[in-house]
């Protein structure tokens, strides 16, 4: 800092501080509606204050369980005095739905608990607790209270990676029946791993097309493309549920034509071919326009000269054109998977169950299950990935050219 | 003989393979356009309809849409959440856009990868945050809340835009117009607007459609008030899919192809004039 | 740029906004249903009506059951739903778990007669925060038309791909197809839930679930099963009676109902706890489960009134004069092998079964 002044009067200062000044409201605006939304919601898979807001003395006894035997009378008697405060005060079911997170049956033991205990007037409070349901007789149960009574928790992204943590503090696979979110995770990498590699294969020879076609045909030729590019999503996925499904149009003609009898009408929606086919057809524009704004570069004169040195138009295309339209392919195949592994609304409407990804496992915990703890881990996993795909494009491509029109 | 067919026939194959192509990604398009004329409540081209049989056509569906105050009440509500996004997504995106085209900005690259970065997070990420956050606020199931989120998810498009078209502004004319003795927003205002006009249209038009497409926010964020055509159409893919739906699509396949024809008109006139 | 335009933008801009922010509004109820031809008969015989009667505005939304949207907004603490329709073990839970209001029968409307209401409904229909309206039922139905090979008859023949080809539709919930799946598997009605109580039990009605997997449609919209069934997609589907009884009355759809093996079951009436619009709710769930209103929705779709003075009301369909007796889940000749939704043991293993279906489905 070499004094104010003088800094304020020199131009260049001066041009930042403008600069810096009409950017400004716009990154304002994006850091509060939007990276801080981000923010709050990655802090539900790591923070989770509730049950230990409510069951403070119970947790606070339980420290001194041994976490073998029954725990103390003191614990049972904090334990029911909580939980009735709970209900009274309406937040017993956020606890209970915690708990039966950890260990399935609780939140129903939990209430019936509440419930019952509305009636027990004196004696000792391990006794009747017990006497009302025997989970609590189950050092598990405590041990999912102890769990879920943690404020800062790393079991959300266990579970997202299909860990869990053992009682002695050993991290150990889910059973069986509760390990799927690493497949899923798989799963959503292969098809979107599938449906970059179509879009290429179906986007390059058309690229080149355009790139080499007079430019009023060409312009006729990207409207093609740019179509789909403009037509709302849930039209494309309306017209792919009418062309596949059963009783659709592509069943139909093959029925007319013969190919397939009236019995053998092919699935093709409401499974992964729905999900394939629908998303390569959402995501080829976003392949066609990068690969075709890097072709329209490569000079015809290369090949040209190629094919006079005695060069066979595949070897000519494989040692001169391909390299060159490469930062095409590298752009176009990074956006493409970066757009395909978030992708949720083609999946949900005509992925059927194979066809789901990660994406509609995050909006079922969102929407159905409410283990919003889960969704925002397996969230920040997925944003992780796409943060680094990202970083990956940002420095080999330059976020600028993502390709628009 | 044989060295003078093969290229030939090359050459067939990648035509032939390059139209198809272009079949698939326009037929599954076009091909709904005349089942939205369907009498019968299916998808499929009936026996009446392939004999040109007036009777098998019928407008019911579009009279359907048009006399449904569901439809009616989510196409107005698409209108308002749209404009409103999209107006304040060009006026955000245009003023950054200036700021970052001056060689004097810190840190460009950061803050282009900031104002990019809505558009690649996976929207069902970002709605999911913003659920949360606008519900803490007591903003939940409000348009207010759903105009934001529509601004954020539109802003990147206005900045790409209008940074392509700032790049081929000459900025000598800033000079030149201060040497004449006008100010920074005389410049502005008389000079650079009107130069990069067109960029800013397209920008706004790219925020607009992505706003009047946009299903995930609003099925997260948004009550029976909030509802926009593309909440209605996911309900009727989802449940009671008639053909309804396809004339709603075919609406909107028209508005789309009119947007697009803007936006190349557009862009051949910036390119004519650069 | 021209001032005049200028001037309009922005006032189009500010009424814009205006009209997104206002928030004065007239006094109403989010009513949320099941949608369909039943959501349209209880806008006829409820909604309408009721705004008539009291100037309070019926807001209805969809929605396709369970408790998850009542638990969000109660967690989040903005509470957008005032009356929800659901089914009976949801309200069981619900109220145990604070989400909804309790409900007291005198605020409830007589019978015609002046019973009070809390005599007028059997005490089985009352579960503490819900009052149950309406007799529905689980069946599931065929396509006369575009079934192959023999009619089925019994909850085996949907399992059975051999002797009847082609795609089922089923709910995307485990309550319903897993008490199906057993009957199915040759569990007699009567011992059901006892099996269904014991692992091994559970594991069983999963596998035979597993069976026609891949041949599954998975619906959620009780609005589905007719389409799908319609269009050809599904040869049998299961489906909620109403909706189908509504398509072969109103559509003359060739549908075919197998009532054996059927699971019924009794929708409630319940108010979100913590509502700012309280009273507009009472008063609606009072209006929407009086015997009139009942009798009303009665004559529109083939469900049966649960009040005592609702039983001899409704005779015959309202537009079309089709007698509704046989279509009634209660009618003895619909009874044989007929289920008895158990909504306690839903109430207390809902959430572990439906972790397990989701999964299992989504591998």
């Amino acid at each position: 800092m070499a004094g104010s002044l003088t800094s304020l009067r020199d131009p260049r200062y001066r041009a930042r501080l403008r600069a810096l000044a009409l950017v400004a409201p716009l990154v304002i605006f994006i850091g509060v509606t939007f990276i801080a939304p981000l923010g709050t919601m990655l802090t539900r898979s790591v923070y989770d204050p509730v049950v230990a807001d409510v069951l403070p003395n119970t947790l606070r006894l339980l420290d001194s369980w041994d976490g073998v035997g029954l725990p103390s009378e003191a614990v049972y008697a904090a334990a029911s005095e909580e939980i009735s405060q709970a209900e009274a005060e309406r937040s017993l079911g956020l606890v209970a739905s915690r708990i039966n997170r950890v260990r399935g049956g609780l939140r129903g033991a939990i209430t019936h608990t509440s419930r019952e205990l509305r009636n027990v007037q004196q004696g000792s409070r391990r006794e009747s607790m017990i006497a009302i349901d025997s989970v609590w007789s189950d050092p598990a149960t405590w041990h999912a209270i102890q769990v879920t009574g943690e404020r800062f928790t790393s079991r959300h992204y266990l579970n997202a990676l299909d860990l869990q943590r053992l009682p002695d503090g050993s991290v150990v696979s889910q059973p069986d029946e509760r390990r799927i979110y690493v497949h899923l995770f798989w799963r959503t990498l292969m098809i979107s791993a599938l449906i970059t590699l179509l879009c290429l294969v179906l986007g390059y020879p058309i690229a080149h097309l355009i790139a080499r076609s007079p430019p009023q045909r060409a312009n006729l030729l990207l409207i093609l493309v740019l179509v789909p590019f403009w037509t709302s999503l849930l039209v494309r996925t309306t017209s792919w549920i009418v062309l596949l499904q059963t009783q659709g149009v592509l069943n139909d003609l093959l029925v007319a034509i013969g190919l397939i009898g009236d019995d053998g009408r092919l699935s093709m929606i409401y499974n992964m071919t729905g999900t394939i086919v629908a998303m390569t057809h959402v995501l080829l524009p976003f392949m066609v326009l990068p690969l075709y704004s890097v072709m329209r570069g490569i000079s015809e004169t290369h090949m040209n000269a190629a094919a006079s040195l005695g060069a066979t138009p595949l070897q000519a295309f494989l040692r001169v054109y391909w390299p060159q339209s490469l930062p095409g392919v590298g752009a176009g195949a990074l956006l493409v998977f970066i757009l395909a592994i978030g992708y949720y609304i083609t999946p949900a409407l005509v992925g059927g169950s194979d066809g789901q990804l990660i994406s509609n496992m995050i909006a079922y915990h969102m929407q159905t299950s409410l283990n919003w703890g889960l969704a925002a881990a397996l969230g920040g996993v997925l944003l992780a990935g796409v943060l680094v795909l990202y970083v990956v494009y940002e420095r080999l491509i330059g976020i600028e050219r993502i390709g628009l029109r | 003989m044989m060295s003078g067919t093969r290229p030939k026939f090359g050459r067939i194959l990648y035509l032939g393979f390059c139209t198809l192509v272009f079949v698939f990604l326009v037929a599954p398009i076009i091909v709904i356009v005349p089942l939205s004329f369907n009498a019968e409540p299916y998808f499929t081209f009936t026996e009446g309809m392939l004999r040109l049989d007036p009777d098998a056509w019928s407008l019911r569906w579009y009279r359907e849409i048009i006399f449904s105050e569901a439809w009616v009440k989510s196409f107005v509500n698409s209108i308002v959440i749209g404009v409103s996004a999209t107006v304040l997504a060009t006026f955000f995106g245009t003023l950054a856009a200036l700021g970052l085209a001056s060689s004097a900005i810190p840190a460009r690259r950061a803050i282009m990868g900031m104002i990019i970065s809505p558009m690649v997070t996976p929207v069902i990420i970002a709605a999911a945050g913003m659920f949360f956050f606008y519900s803490e606020l007591g903003l939940g199931q409000t348009h207010l809340s759903i105009i934001l989120a529509h601004t954020v998810l539109g802003v990147p498009f206005v900045v790409v835009t209008v940074t392509a078209t700032l790049a081929a502004y000459d900025s000598t004319l800033n000079h030149a117009a201060a040497s004449l003795g006008a100010g920074p927003w005389t410049t502005f205002r008389r000079i650079q607007f009107p130069l990069i006009a067109p960029g800013v249209i397209s920008g706004s038009l790219f925020a607009f459609a992505a706003s009047f497409d946009e299903v995930v926010v609003i099925l997260f964020m948004g009550g029976i008030e909030q509802r926009t055509i593309p909440r209605q159409m996911w309900a009727g893919i989802r449940e009671q899919i008639s053909p309804a739906i396809l004339a709603i699509a075919t609406f909107l396949i028209v508005f789309a192809v009119l947007l697009l024809l803007t936006v190349n008109w557009l862009r051949q006139r910036g390119e004519a004039r650069a | 740029m021209n001032y005049h335009i200028k001037l309009v933008a922005l006032s189009v801009l500010i009424a814009l906004f205006v009209a997104a922010c206002s928030t004065e509004e007239a006094p109403y109820v989010t009513a949320v249903s099941w949608g369909g031809s039943y959501g349209k008969a209880v806008n006829e015989s409820a909604n309408i009506p009721f705004s008539e009667e009291t100037g309070i505005e019926v807001r209805v939304e969809d929605y396709n059951g369970g408790l998850a949207q009542i638990r969000a907004q109660v967690e989040i603490g903005e509470v957008h739903w005032d009356v929800v329709d659901l089914e009976i073990a949801d309200a069981v839970r619900g109220c145990d778990e604070g989400l909804l209001e309790p409900i007291d029968f005198d605020m409830l409307t007589p019978a015609p007669d002046g019973t009070p209401a809390s005599e007028d409904f059997p005490d089985e229909v009352k579960t503490g925060c819900g009052i149950g309206s309406l007799v529905y039922s689980n069946v599931y139905a065929y396509n006369a038309e575009t079934i192959r090979g023999p009619a089925p008859e019994t909850p085996a023949d949907f399992f059975d791909l051999e002797k009847i080809p082609g795609r089922r539709g089923l709910r995307r919930v485990p309550h319903v197809n897993l008490e199906f799946a057993l009957l199915a598997d040759g569990v007699p009605a009567n011992e059901v839930y006892a099996v269904m109580s014991t692992p091994k039990g559970l594991d069983r009605a999963f596998a035979k679930l597993e069976t026609i997997k891949d041949q599954v449609d998975w619906w959620e919209a009780g609005a589905q099963p007719p389409q799908m069934l319609a269009d050809g997609q599904v040869v049998m589907s299961t489906a909620y009676n109403g909706r189908i009884f509504n398509a072969q009355v109103l559509e003359d759809q060739p549908f075919v109902i197998v009532w054996d093996g059927q699971v019924y079951d009794i929708g409630q009436a319940s108010i979100v706890a913590g509502t700012p619009r309280l009273a507009e709710a009472r008063k609606y769930v009072a209006f929407l489960t009086s015997t009139e209103s009942l009798a009303r929705i009665g004559e529109r779709i083939s469900y049966s009134s649960v009040r005592n003075s609702g039983q001899s009301l409704v005779t015959t369909h309202l537009t079309t004069g089709v007698d509704m007796a046989p279509h009634l889940p209660a009618n003895p000749d619909n009874m044989r092998n007929a289920l008895r939704f158990d909504w306690a043991w839903w109430a207390d293993h809902q959430d572990e079964l439906n972790e397990r279906f989701s999964a299992w489905l989504a591998l």
